[in-house]
This record gives C-alpha cells, sequence and structure tokens, in this order.
C-alpha cells in the first residue's frame, strides 16, 4: 500500500520537523559512536605495531596491556552494542509516529 | 578410526541438512521465498545464521593455530572481527532492510537509478563473493588432506560443492539460514565445550592458566604467548596491520553475503536485532579461541601442533610446491608476514585430541567441514541473487519476466556458479589463494562501504560519483593486491599485505570526484525519498 505514495508527498515528508528531529537523533549517536570505535580499534594495531616494548608490560599478574587492551576491545563492542540497542527504542517510537501520522493523512485524503 | 567417526558425524549433519531442505523446498516457490526466505527470519535466528555465514573454517582452526603458535598477535586477527560489526550495526543493516529488496545494488540504485550503477554494483558483488568462494572452496582440500587424509581433495571438494548446490538450489534461503544457524550451533558448543576443558584443565583458575600461557616451551627456552611481536615484527609488521584492521573494519560492512541476511527478516528492527544477537554469538566465539589457541599450546605443546602454522588455505601450496618451502618461508620471515606450513591447522583437533580424545576430535572436524559448507551456501545463493536479480531480470530482461523465469534464471545462476566454483577450486587447489579472502575484504571496503555511505547520507551524490567509486575501489584493490608480496613475492612492488589502507582512500575520493564532475539531478531528487524510507520504514519490502 505504501509504495504508492506520491514522489512530491517525500520530499515534504522529508522536510517536516519530526522527520528533522529523528535524523538529527540518530545521526547524533551514531556520528561520534562510529569515529569513536574506529579509533578505539586501530589504537590498537598502531600502539603494538609501534611501541610493543610498552605494551608488552604487565597490566594484571601475567596479562600484557597488549592482551587486557585487547580484550577491552570486546568490551568497548558489545558497551556500544548495547548503549546503540537502547538508544534505537526511542529511534522506533520516532520513526512509528511518523508512520503513524502518514498513514492517518493518507486515510484523510481519501475522497 | 578418527576419520570413520568424522566421517559419520558429517554424515549426520548433512542428514539433518536434507531433511531440512527438504521442508524449505515448498516455500522456495518465489523470488521472495528464494532470496529472502519470505522475510519471516527472526531476529534471533537472524542472528545465529549471521554468525554461520561469517565463521569459515578458517577462523575457527586458522585463529586457533595462530594463537597458539603467536599468542596476542594471532588473537589481534579475532579482535577486528567482531568490532567491524559495529559499522554494519549503526551504518548499514537497518536503511539496507529498510530500502532495499534482494541484493546490495537495490539499496544503490535506489536513488542512483540507471543500468549503470546497477551493472557496476552486481558485478563487485560477483567478484566479492567469486573471491570468497574460490578461497573457501580451495580451503575445503586442504582441510581434507589435514583432517582426512584417506579421502581425495577432489573428492572432498565436490562433495563440498553438491552438497552447497542441493541446498541452494532445492531449499533457497530458508535452507541455507537453516545450515548455517545449525552450523553456528555447533561450532560455538565446540568452541565453548574446548574452552570449559581448557579452563577445566587448569582447575578453572584464571590466573593458573595466563601464568602457563606467558611461560610455554619451546625448544630450550620458554615463550610469553600473552606479549605482542611474536608475528609481526618492525615498521611493515605494524602498518601490515593496520591496513587489514581498517579493510576488516570497514569492509565487513560492504560484504553482500553478510548484507542479504538483512533482507530476510521482517523488519529494521528485526535487522537490527540480529546484528546484536550475532555480536554476542561472534564475540563469545572470538573469546574462546584465545582459550583454544593458548590451551592448545600450553596443554598439547607447540613441537605437537608442528613447527609453525598459517591461518589458511597456503599449506596446500607449500603441499603441493615442496621444493619452494625454504625460499618462501625466508622470504616472508623476512617481511614480517605469516610462514604457511603443513601442520599448522590442526591446533584445534589436537587440543580435542589432547583432551577428550578421538571423539571429540571427530566432532571438530566434522565441524570443520559443516563451517565451510554454510558459508559457501550463503556466498553462491548470494552470487545468484546478483547475476539473476540484477543483471539478468533488471538489466537484460528491463524488470519483464514473470515469477517462473525469474527462479528458473536464479537457479541456473546458482547451479552455473557452483559448478564454476567446485572445477575452478580442483584447478587451483594446491595454489595459494589465501591472498583472496584479503582481496575480498579490500574490494567491500574500497568499492562497496564508500558509495553505500554516501548514497545514504550525501544529497549531492551522483551516478556517475557512485559508478567511478565502485571502479576505482575495485580497480585499485586489484592492481595492489596484484602488485603486492602476497602475489609477486619478492618481486613486490607495493610492500603491505592488504591493500586497504591506500584502496579505500581511493574508492572514496573516486566517488567524490565523480560527483564533482557531473551533476545529477534526478538523484539528488530522489535523496529524500531514500532518507525517509531508510529512517522510517514507509514503504519498506514486507
Amino acid at each position: 500500500m505504501m509504495h504508492h505514495l506520491r514522489t512530491t508527498r517525500w520530499t515534504e515528508l522529508a522536510a517536516e520537523p519530526e522527520f528533522r528531529a529523528l535524523v538529527r537523533a540518530r545521526r547524533w549517536f551514531v556520528t561520534p559512536a562510529t569515529f569513536f570505535f574506529i579509533a578505539y580499534y586501530l589504537a590498537l594495531p598502531v600502539s603494538v605495531g609501534f611501541w610493543p616494548a610498552v605494551m608488552s608490560r604487565p597490566a594484571w599478574g601475567p596479562l600484557t596491556i597488549a592482551y587486557a587492551f585487547a580484550l577491552s576491545q570486546f568490551a568497548m563492542a558489545w558497551l556500544l552494542l548495547a548503549l546503540y540497542v537502547r538508544r534505537a527504542r526511542k529511534f522506533d517510537l520516532q520513526a512509528a509516529r511518523i508512520r503513524k501520522h502518514e498513514t492517518r493523512e493518507l486515510f484523510d485524503a481519501r475522497p | 578410526m578418527r576419520t570413520q567417526q568424522t566421517l559419520v558425524m558429517f554424515a549426520i549433519f548433512v542428514g539433518i541438512t536434507l531433511i531440512v531442505t527438504y521442508w524449505a523446498s515448498g516455500q522456495s516457490t518465489t523470488r521472495r521465498g528464494f532470496y529472502a526466505a519470505n522475510r519471516r527470519i527472526g531476529g534471533l535466528q537472524n542472528g545465529w545464521a549471521i554468525a554461520g555465514e561469517y565463521f569459515s573454517a578458517a577462523s575457527f582452526l586458522g585463529i586457533t593455530g595462530l594463537i597458539a603458535f603467536y599468542g596476542f598477535d594471532g588473537f589481534m586477527y579475532a579482535v577486528g572481527w567482531l568490532v567491524a560489526y559495529l559499522a554494519v550495526l549503526f551504518l548499514v543493516a537497518e536503511p539496507l532492510r529498510n530500502a532495499g529488496k534482494y541484493t546490495v545494488a537495490d539499496l544503490v540504485s535506489f536513488r542512483l537509478r540507471g543500468r549503470g550503477v546497477r551493472a557496476t554494483a552486481a558485478l563487485s558483488t560477483l567478484a566479492i563473493t567469486l573471491f570468497f568462494l574460490i578461497a573457501q572452496m580451495v580451503g575445503v582440500s586442504a582441510l581434507a588432506k589435514l583432517l582426512l587424509p584417506q579421502l581425495g581433495d577432489v573428492a572432498a571438494i565436490v562433495a563440498v560443492g553438491v552438497l552447497m548446490l542441493i541446498y541452494v538450489l532445492f531449499g533457497g534461503m530458508l535452507a541455507t539460514t537453516w545450515v548455517q544457524i545449525i552450523t553456528a550451533a555447533l561450532l560455538l558448543s565446540a568452541a565453548v565445550g574446548l574452552s570449559l576443558l581448557v579452563l577445566a584443565h587448569y582447575h578453572f583458575s584464571l590466573g593458573g592458566f595466563l601464568a602457563a600461557a606467558s611461560h610455554v616451551r619451546a625448544g630450550d627456552h620458554a615463550v610469553n604467548l600473552l606479549q605482542p611481536g611474536l608475528l609481526f615484527h618492525g615498521a611493515p609488521g605494524a602498518w601490515n596491520l593496520v591496513s587489514l584492521g581498517l579493510a576488516l573494519v570497514l569492509g565487513t560492512a560492504g560484504l553482500p553475503h553478510i548484507l542479504m541476511r538483512f533482507f530476510t527478516v521482517p523488519s529494521a528492527q528485526a535487522a537490527r536485532t540480529s546484528v546484536a544477537w550475532a555480536m554476542v554469538l561472534i564475540g563469545a566465539f572470538y573469546l574462546s579461541t584465545s582459550f583454544m589457541g593458548l590451551g592448545a599450546a600450553t596443554i598439547v605443546g607447540k613441537e605437537r601442533i608442528g613447527p609453525r602454522m598459517y591461518a589458511g588455505q597456503a599449506i596446500a601450496y607449500i603441499a603441493h610446491h615442496p621444493a619452494q618451502q625454504a625460499a618462501l618461508n625466508e622470504q616472508l620471515t623476512k617481511q614480517a608476514y605469516i610462514v604457511p606450513q603443513p601442520d599448522s591447522n590442526l591446533a584445534a583437533p589436537l587440543l580435542a585430541a589432547g583432551l577428550e580424545g578421538s571423539l571429540l576430535t571427530a566432532f571438530v572436524a566434522a565441524v570443520a567441514f559443516a563451517t565451510i559448507l554454510a558459508v559457501v551456501s550463503g556466498l553462491t545463493l548470494t552470487a545468484s541473487s546478483a547475476f539473476a536479480h540484477d543483471i539478468w531480470f533488471s538489466l537484460v530482461r528491463n524488470g519483464r519476466g514473470d515469477e517462473t523465469e525469474h527462479l528458473f534464471v536464479a537457479r541456473v545462476a546458482a547451479f552455473g556458479v557452483g559448478i564454476l566454483a567446485i572445477v575452478l577450486s580442483i584447478a587451483l587447489r594446491g595454489f595459494n589463494v589465501a591472498f583472496l579472502v584479503g582481496l575480498a575484504f579490500a574490494v567491500a571496503a574500497s568499492a562497496n562501504v564508500p558509495v553505500i555511505l554516501l548514497a545514504l547520507s550525501w544529497r549531492r551524490f551522483s551516478r556517475s560519483g557512485a559508478m567511478i567509486g565502485m571502479l576505482s575501489g575495485l580497480g585499485a584493490s586489484l592492481a595492489l593486491i596484484a602488485a603486492s608480496p602476497v602475489f609477486m613475492g619478492s618481486r613486490a612492488s607495493f610492500p603491505l599485505e592488504n591493500p586497504g589502507i591506500v584502496s579505500i582512500p581511493i574508492g572514496f575520493v573516486g566517488a567524490i570526484f565523480g560527483t564533482l564532475l557531473w551533476r545529477d539531478r534526478e538523484s539528488e531528487q530522489m535523496f529524500d525519498q531514500l532518507q525517509v524510507r531508510a529512517n522510517t520504514g514507509l514503504g519498506a519490502e514486507i
């Protein structure tokens, strides 16, 4: 049913404050999170590759800083995942409101 | 004895998956069924299937072996393979489900309408899937040599190829999905089981386990497997790691066979849930490679696993060209690359033998074959959809043709891809094709990812930008791999093993340059529609 929306309608929809708010909210989370995880991940090969002696020092018992840093990447990935999944519930609500709004207007517009 | 046990367990796996295929065949009578399992796979199931699609035998046997020999440096590979899913989660999974239909090309050509963009996107999908497919199938012959020496390697390739074709041709996406779910469950239980056995060996004392791993006897001296630098040394090693890491982290978000899985779920929400589950499972698996690898080194001992090892198909090359082994080793060691040696991938099976004896070993070997089967089925289906849906249906037939014709073409394409993979991998067995996996990741990261990201976020992005971007990313990856040490050996003119750090920027620059060159008002106007659909799910395929 949704396929028959006319193209002009998409442009109007894209300009609506409700939709802009959704796009902004999503970008607010996704952009910094993406830069953060890429930087955090690349810090591992860079630090290990260029400063192996420092990274070989013990962090916890026999566990080296390098291994602890590698394990922390798992924690980082799961933490960002949890944060995103939690935040995305809000995006879902916003998207559902826009969808509901849009379908109602379609019904109202019927003769 | 072990060979028989392995074959019996593998036969049980095949029997179960064939029953699943028979059950699924009734639901593969439409395109939506064949490519996307009627979009009725749940988020949790799809998470398991993504894991099954992602774990290859190389990550199971290869990473475990790398960790057994090089400790931390091997584990570093595993880290990137999990972190990469954050890019899938944040950037592509949900928009892809909302705005796509069956293929990656659907998403890219949603606003960049036209034959050129779709053809280029299909070409890049076919290139990536074929590289992967051939690497996996050649890997079958190496695995057969290691785990089932009585069975010929050609017989193993043909058996895997035929089974994969049965799953795909008759059961389509639904059968492929369940094969992947079953494989992921088997693999994860094998990995977690072995890890627990390793911990039990150390009386569940993490400190004792780590202490043992930091003093592994190798000949007359002890090695600390927890410290970096055993595999990669010096500046070339460091740059290799960074380039490989970049290609891994971005490339996964452009792998067509992973992305295709998001068309099988009912909504963008389910797509997100499936990445979440996949990340839990993939993370658990790669954490356990640490226990398996370090356990293999400490319990079984380096000497018994082999002098050195390598995470891929390079072994087969050495097996066929023993004369060149010394020269190749020397050259690879000098350039800080992994040194391929025959006994390599046996760390996990030998650990199993060391812990529980032959039955567990046979189980681990059977699981290794099952993982290859799950991966190649997904790849064949993806290549078939790129050919039938993008090239035949959209370009040759201009969107005409009925369901019967479409399904027929899809099955013929899958059959053709399968036969091509069998023939090529029989011809190429014994050659070192490990570089194909790195190449596939580099192409995905350099050709697909820039174009997917820009299409979703840059209003001005144009058709010429998409085509130039994809072609320059593809061309740069191919050219740099061809000039790299993995292909040219000592005559290499490009110093790095993986071209990512150079080819990914080339892909982005090509896409931006092509956009600035020609303005494309039509694609700009379509941006609103794509943005609304991708973010809200309005008009999504159901």
